[in-house]
């Protein structure tokens, strides 16, 4: 029996039921959310060919009076680069133009949908870990050719086209499956980086053959400092790049090619498995397990208080511990020792690499506003007051001439010259196939701690790679050099 | 008219939650589904389904059965045991002093207790992480390390040594845990009445036969809600794992769980379909699990 106005359970069951029903196409209507439903197929090209006009100070018709979107990853380089130099510069050229820019860490939470929904920003500074897979929005059609501004007049000497007023590593670095799409804009050299004045002090000099870089290990054991030790939190791809150089230094570039191109058995080269049982021993005589527990900052700090002397890194390392940075501390760059007495580059060969991309939005409110930032961005101003904000070096030749460079950027400078046309290329596969780096990062710690042999590490790496090439949902790149 | 009203009324409750319901909870998981029947990439503007392919590649990838496994483990542990220390605590804070007065009282002390064993509670789970990392650290700054050090141990690679890390998450999950079912027990713990112990004091019960035949029996509704709860935790882990041990199962995959693998698949790898299909198989486990737990401890209530 029930009173009337009383609900029963069996009323109320039923009550939800008939709710929830009415709720059903209120559901279905929502689940388009992420993927904006019944889309069309892309079109693979570009819908942006930016035709070039004749004058040079404004070369791709940039209406002066549209906005512009400028989205910045705020990381290790901050974000006043862009904010006191480079827009600034573009409101110098357009008077009047209204620039919104955003910082943040997660490019890819941010823009991915807004890629997906076609409110695009037209300049992406496409870094940091939630990093965008750019080959997937080349796919979309979503980045626009950047042929126009390598073609272009440079904004410093019009009769320079901007392709011949920077290193020619960026030019390389542009392409996706033979499109000119992604701008790398800073320069940074990698190999071992050490402290010039402990070394003064002691008396010690650089190693330059296998044999001297132990026997430094011994002498620098009896001071209670260890030879070489990379933090096995967080950066131990600091160690997957090491033992990938030198690989490359002991077999010559071709060993990364071949690995960036998912060639059969690339993995299992003589100059990678040497590059890993070397490093493999190095760890087991001269380094400490401590480190595996350790994440990047701890063991740079470490190396700040001298208790290791070297530590595979790149050159922005100077920047990153400025402030932590004792008076008695110098960085400076250590080429990779020799590991064999026939290795293919010569004693002195360092990874200069190209980094930090920028793309321009092909289906944005503005493309031609967002390449003519690039080409401002390359311009000496530009790149120069970038150097001056972040310390360190970008693509544009020349642009850091009078500026006061901190030691260990001179070094650096110093070694590229030194290693003339041996120069390590870089690992692309780092973006390439990111679960496949990922995967390395992973085992790299396994291998180096000894739970497996350097063979069962190629047999690993090579097995994710045939995996990787297998798989039809990863977009595939190559490259020739 | 009458059935209008007493419709009104329900619906005009309901429509607002449900709503919310419909569009934060449900349509995901609707669109989950759907979406673990394509090869989305993120970034694609129109989904081509590939079938049951995902569901496919997932019972042969080693990976999820690395993280089912390290599920499993914490299924077994973590909620074991979470639920005999705060039964425990919350038995000495509650009944352990024995009979003073009137009825029974727990340990001296114990207001005091109650609170602190909280406070873990009341941290958030990035703030514990950080901390643990400091307290594993696996050099002799490290605070563990640091003690084994003054007595001439070697330290210990809590969170590096594939043996062992798994076991250190599970320390600081149960750690952050047993202050809520401390007070959770202790609430039911409460609800008893006082005459049962009284009476079975009387006849010479000790404080374990106290516990055994009274407090737990009468305590099973709780017990079995917090169960549920931590079974549910066990599929989780995702922020504690990831700052203590970070995103790729270091070392050798022994802290791979299925949460931060879906979270890479899917926001790093651009694998949305992929990913997609482990949150499906997560969301069958979790479902399992807690009706399992629920079907299998279900019996006649006692009423007090």
């Amino acid at each position: 029996m029930t009173h009337p106005g009383e609900i029963t359970r069996r009323q109320l069951l039923r009550r939800i039921g008939i709710t929830a029903f009415a709720a059903g196409p209120g559901a279905a209507l929502l689940s388009a959310c992420a993927t904006s439903g019944a889309g069309s197929e892309p079109s693979a090209a570009p819908s942006t060919s930016v035709a070039a006009s004749s004058d040079p100070a404004n070369p791709f018709g940039v209406d002066p009076k549209k906005p512009l979107e400028v989205v910045i990853f705020g990381g290790g380089y901050g974000d006043a680069y862009a904010k006191d130099v480079h827009e600034p510069l573009y409101t110098k050229a357009f008077p009047g133009v209204t620039i919104k820019h955003t910082a943040t860490q997660q490019i890819g939470t941010q823009l991915r949908p807004r890629f997906v929904s076609g409110d695009v920003p037209d300049v992406v500074n496409n870094s940091g870990p939630e990093a965008m897979d750019l080959a997937a929005l080349a796919a979309e059609g979503h980045l626009a050719d950047l042929s126009a501004l390598f073609d272009a007049p440079s904004a410093d000497d019009p009769s320079r086209k901007v392709r011949d007023t920077v290193t020619p590593a960026v030019l390389d670095n542009a392409k996706i499956n033979g499109k000119d799409l992604v701008l790398n804009y800073t320069v940074s050299h990698r190999a071992l980086w050490y402290n010039a004045k402990l070394f003064e002090s002691k008396g010690w000099s650089l190693p330059k053959t296998w044999a001297e870089f132990t026997a430094l290990g011994e002498t620098a054991k009896k001071e209670g400092i260890l030879l070489f030790a990379y933090p096995g939190q967080k950066g131990p791809y600091y160690q997957l790049w090491n033992v990938l150089y030198t690989a490359a230094k002991i077999g010559g570039n071709q060993v990364l090619i071949d690995i960036d191109n998912l060639v059969d058995g690339a993995w299992n080269a003589d100059a990678m498995k040497k590059s890993v049982t070397a490093w493999v021993e190095i760890q087991a005589k001269y380094g400490d397990k401590a480190y595996f527990g350790l994440d990047h900052t701890q063991t740079q700090v470490k190396q700040l208080q001298n208790k290791l002397l070297f530590y595979p890194v790149g050159s922005w390392i100077e920047n990153e511990m400025a402030k932590d940075k004792p008076l008695d501390f110098e960085y400076a760059i250590a080429p990779i020792p020799d590991v064999t007495s026939s290795d293919a580059m010569p004693y002195g060969a360092v990874q200069v690499g190209v980094g930090e991309n920028f793309v321009v939005a092909a289906k944005g409110r503005n493309p031609q506003g967002g390449l003519e930032y690039l080409r401002l961005m390359l311009s000496k101003e530009g790149a120069k007051g970038f150097t001056q904000k972040t310390q360190n070096l970008t693509v544009v030749n020349g642009a850091a001439e009078g500026l006061d460079l901190p030691p260990g950027l001179m070094s650096a400078a110093r070694a590229q010259d030194a290693a003339g046309q041996n120069i390590i290329t870089d690992a692309r596969f780092e973006g390439w196939y990111k679960e496949l780096f990922d995967h390395g990062t992973e085992q790299i710690n396994v291998v180096m701690a000894g739970r497996v042999t350097p063979e069962e590490f190629c047999a690993r790496m090579q097995k994710k790679a045939d995996e990787i090439k297998k798989d039809s949902s990863v977009a595939k790149q190559t490259r020739s050099q | 008219m009458e059935r209008l009203r007493r419709y009104g009324f329900v619906i005009g409750f309901l429509a607002v939650p449900v709503t919310l319901y419909a569009v934060f909870v449900i349509s995901p998981y609707v669109q989950a589904f759907q979406l673990s029947l394509t090869d989305w990439n993120g970034y694609r503007s129109k989904l081509t389904y590939v079938g049951l392919d995902n569901f496919a590649k997932l019972v042969h990838d080693e990976v999820f059965w690395r993280a089912l496994r390290n599920h499993g483990v914490l299924l077994l542990v973590l909620p074991v045991a979470t639920i005999v220390i705060a039964l425990f605590l919350s038995y000495l804070l509650n009944l352990g002093g024995g009979t003073r007065g009137d009825g029974m009282r727990g340990v001296w002390g114990s207001r005091f207790y109650r609170v602190v064993f909280f406070f873990p509670q009341v941290l958030a789970v990035a703030v514990v992480g950080v901390l643990f990392k400091a307290v594993y650290r696996p050099d002799e700054s490290g605070v563990v390390n640091g003690l084994l050090a003054r007595f001439g141990a070697e330290p210990v690679g809590w969170l590096t040594e594939p043996g062992l890390a798994l076991w250190s998450v599970i320390a600081v999950m149960v750690w952050q845990a047993v202050g809520f079912y401390v007070v959770l027990f202790s609430a039911g713990m409460a609800a008893i009445p006082k005459d049962y112990f009284e009476a079975a004091a009387l006849d010479g019960a000790g404080r374990a036969r106290l516990f055994f035949s009274i407090t737990l029996p009468l305590l099973r509704d709780t017990v079995q809600v917090g169960w549920v709860y931590l079974g549910i935790a066990a599929f989780d882990g995702f922020a504690l794992i990831q700052v203590l041990a970070g995103d790729k199962g270091e070392p050798d995959g022994a802290t791979t769980v299925l949460p931060i693998q879906i979270w890479k698949t899917a926001f790093t790898y651009n694998k949305y379909g992929y990913a997609s299909a482990m949150g499906v198989a997560l969301f069958f486990l979790t479902v399992t699990f807690a009706v399992l737990t629920l079907r299998t401890t279900r019996r006649e209530r006692i009423e007090l």
